[in-house]
């Protein structure tokens, strides 16, 4: 039998779990600070449930690594440089509009992912994404609702949505970039070949925004991306050393 | 595309509603509290946020406020206190002794 | 018509003194309504103020565990939050007057939400002080006689068991892992002990709106009852984990069997309910920037839905 357990998989979960992480994260930032009560707590809510898919991604790579590495030192004891998240993802929360138009670019991706990931014939991984699927059709359908709200609500929340999705657009075909890791993943039944994801993830995001009286962007010949090897924006660092600045300070401490 | 200009009044809050949680499919849609919510489908979302954060949730009922018709204290007595003699509309009025084995069934 | 009033008033009397709920479509003294009102939005105000100190080390705690306790338990301190401004709407007043009076700083909350959070150890000291202190109150208040606040309060105290031994959790764990983690914690404990107990209020000599709140039971146990109950718990609770106490006249009463307190400086609670805090300032910013920052976003949603609701009605 073929092995499963191979650094490529460590490499895979790892990257769905920093997707997670750092887009949890972000989310956790509003928290008080929200544009109305119940917001804080519906961002909490997703937060929480993106940072547990998280915890649960990479204990299960640090179990298939089998090297005594935790989940914490995962998260807590790597550089920006090791991060593996996509760039959407650690793009600040400019204002509400940029967060929830974040949000729906990933969710939407997020749902397509997921439902095949729960597929996988790495079991431990089928069944994160069985949870995860249903957690991610609820982020989805609040993201999606506020973008209608957002896009055809005032003049001023069109105008700052159209320029959130203009903004982020060019952040999403790295989504779609199957590398070697994936294909290799791909090809025993354990990944899920992202680059077949776009056409159905674009129609949704299509009518979408259409929908929401927001206008697609046109998707220039250049695409921002590299966070699957580790070269982030400038913000991941900023965000990382906050995030790490508590348990670094004090390794030796159990928390 | 259509564009709308005028502003809501000064004082922004959004639509209040009651909120009624069913928790399992036995038992009925209960009380919960209230809500704000700017449309239907916002305010089920923040009802699902708030109420039904820990779980044991089937299904959630929302209807706005101002929907709600209420009888009020000084109606307690005309509207209640002539149903306190009517025992026959309760089960514990039945002592049928041979029937207890079956309903505990 | 004064007769009709006074008849009202003692039939209000009569069912507080037996006990009763009052709800609100029912008639009540205006005092009683005020007093409530102002009650129950301070408590509102202080359960969102309260998310700020917290909130403060969301994106810092040290493991994941932590992280996700953490953010439940801030997000539930925003549900209880709005429990309370929905059982303050019961008795006639918006969530928007309240706000109002919150950023205009007419409105009080809780004093100890205007101290800084300095370590990690401070989120296991409120969770184990702070919240400690809250339950107290809670409890006791769980049995007043508005029927909302009373119900609001019962399914708080429910959700905020975890609250409290998530925060002696974190400190215990501290403690546990060597004098590093210990000196974080005694640190901790020195800075919030005297604020804690100021959150009980000042001594029932000197609390001007106590008598007429106990008279309609909202108001059931006095401060410093209250504060002495949670001075007796949570003494023993320190001397168990080897924390030594900011106060050197702390003493144990054989007779009365209580722990006695030397004073509180009550010239620094002044300060603080007056709006001079180490951290008022930014506490009140940065609620207000919160609020003004989403006025375009709460004016989108009653735009959006206005557009939709007339559309359905053309159709119709």
């Amino acid at each position: 039998m073929e092995k499963i357990k191979t650094p490529a998989l460590s490499e895979y979960l790892i990257r769905l779990a920093d997707d997670r992480l750092i887009l949890g994260h972000r989310l956790s930032e509003w928290c008080g600070h929200a544009p109305i009560l119940e917001e804080d707590i519906a961002l909490t809510n997703i937060a929480l449930d993106c940072i547990g898919q998280a915890n649960f991604l990479y204990s299960t790579a640090a179990e298939s690594e089998g090297n005594n590495r935790t989940a914490d030192e995962i998260v807590y004891f790597r550089e920006a440089l090791e991060y593996r998240n996509l760039l959407l993802v650690e793009q600040p929360n400019i204002d509400f509009a940029s967060t929830i138009v974040r949000q729906l670019l990933y969710d939407t991706y997020g749902i397509l992912l997921y439902e095949q990931l729960q597929q996988s014939t790495f079991k431990p991984l089928a069944g994160i994404a069985q949870k995860a699927v249903k957690e991610l059709r609820y982020h989805f359908r609040h993201s999606s609702q506020w973008l209608l709200r957002l896009g055809d609500g005032t003049v001023e929340s069109h105008l700052r949505t159209q320029n959130a999705v203009d903004k982020l657009w060019k952040y999403t075909d790295e989504m779609f970039i199957s590398d070697a890791v994936e294909v290799e993943l791909a090809a025993k039944g354990i990944a899920v070949k992202s680059e077949a994801l776009k056409e159905r993830w674009f129609t949704i995001m299509r009518d979408l925004i259409s929908s929401a009286t927001l206008t697609v962007p046109v998707q220039g010949s250049f695409i921002r991306k590299g966070g699957r090897e580790g070269k982030h924006s400038e913000h991941l660092g900023h965000l990382l050393s906050e995030m790490q600045i508590v348990a670094r300070s004090y390794p030796d401490i159990v928390w | 595309m259509s564009k709308t200009n005028s502003l809501p009044e000064p004082n922004d809050q959004w639509n209040l509603w009651e909120v009624f949680i069913q928790e399992s499919d036995n038992e009925p849609h209960r009380h919960a509290g209230s809500i704000r919510g700017a449309d239907a489908e916002n305010a089920l979302q923040n009802a699902r946020d708030v109420f039904a954060r820990r779980g044991k949730t089937k299904s959630i009922w929302i209807v706005q406020s101002d929907h709600i018709v209420a009888t009020t204290t000084g109606d307690s007595a005309s509207f209640f206190d002539p149903t306190s003699d009517k025992v026959y509309r309760h089960p514990h009025f039945y002592k049928h002794t041979l029937d207890d084995e079956l309903w505990k069934k | 018509m004064s007769e009709n009033i006074a008849a009202m008033e003692a039939e209000f009397n009569r069912r507080i003194a037996a006990g009763e709920t009052i709800e609100p479509n029912d008639w009540m003294p205006e005092k009683y309504r005020s007093q409530l009102k102002r009650l129950i939005s301070q408590h509102a105000h202080s359960e969102i103020i309260g998310m700020l100190p917290e909130g403060n080390w969301i994106t810092r705690a040290p493991s994941l565990r932590r992280k996700l306790a953490l953010l439940a338990k801030v997000q539930d301190e925003a549900g209880h939050g709005h429990y309370l401004y929905s059982s303050a709407e019961t008795l006639g007043i918006s969530r928007e007057e309240m706000f109002d009076q919150l950023h205009s700083g007419k409105a009080k909350y809780s004093s100890i939400f205007n101290y800084p959070t300095l370590s990690w150890a401070d989120m296991g000291m409120i969770g184990w002080l702070v919240d400690g202190a809250a339950i107290i109150n809670q409890t006791t208040m769980a049995k007043c006689s508005y029927g909302p606040y009373s119900r609001a309060l019962l399914r708080i105290c429910k959700e905020e068991n975890f609250h409290k031994k998530q925060g002696m959790e974190i400190i215990a764990t501290l403690i546990a892992s060597g004098d590093t983690g210990k000196a974080m914690v005694q640190e901790s404990f020195t800075r919030f002990w005297w604020p804690t107990l100021m959150m009980f209020g000042p001594h029932d000599t000197n609390s001007p709106n106590s008598p007429d709140m106990m008279k309609w039971k909202i108001k059931l146990k006095g401060n410093d009852e209250l504060r002495q109950r949670f001075i007796d718990m949570t003494v023993e609770q320190a001397q168990k984990w080897g924390l030594s106490i900011p106060d050197q006249q702390l003493a144990f009463n054989e007779a009365t069997r209580s722990w006695e307190i030397g004073e509180i400086d009550w010239n620094e609670f002044t300060a603080v309910i007056n709006g001079n805090g180490p951290c008022n300032q930014e506490r009140m910013e940065t609620r207000r920037s919160a609020h003004d920052n989403g006025k375009w976003v709460r004016d989108a949603a009653h735009a959006y839905e206005e557009k939709h609701r007339s559309k359905i009605t053309t159709a119709a």
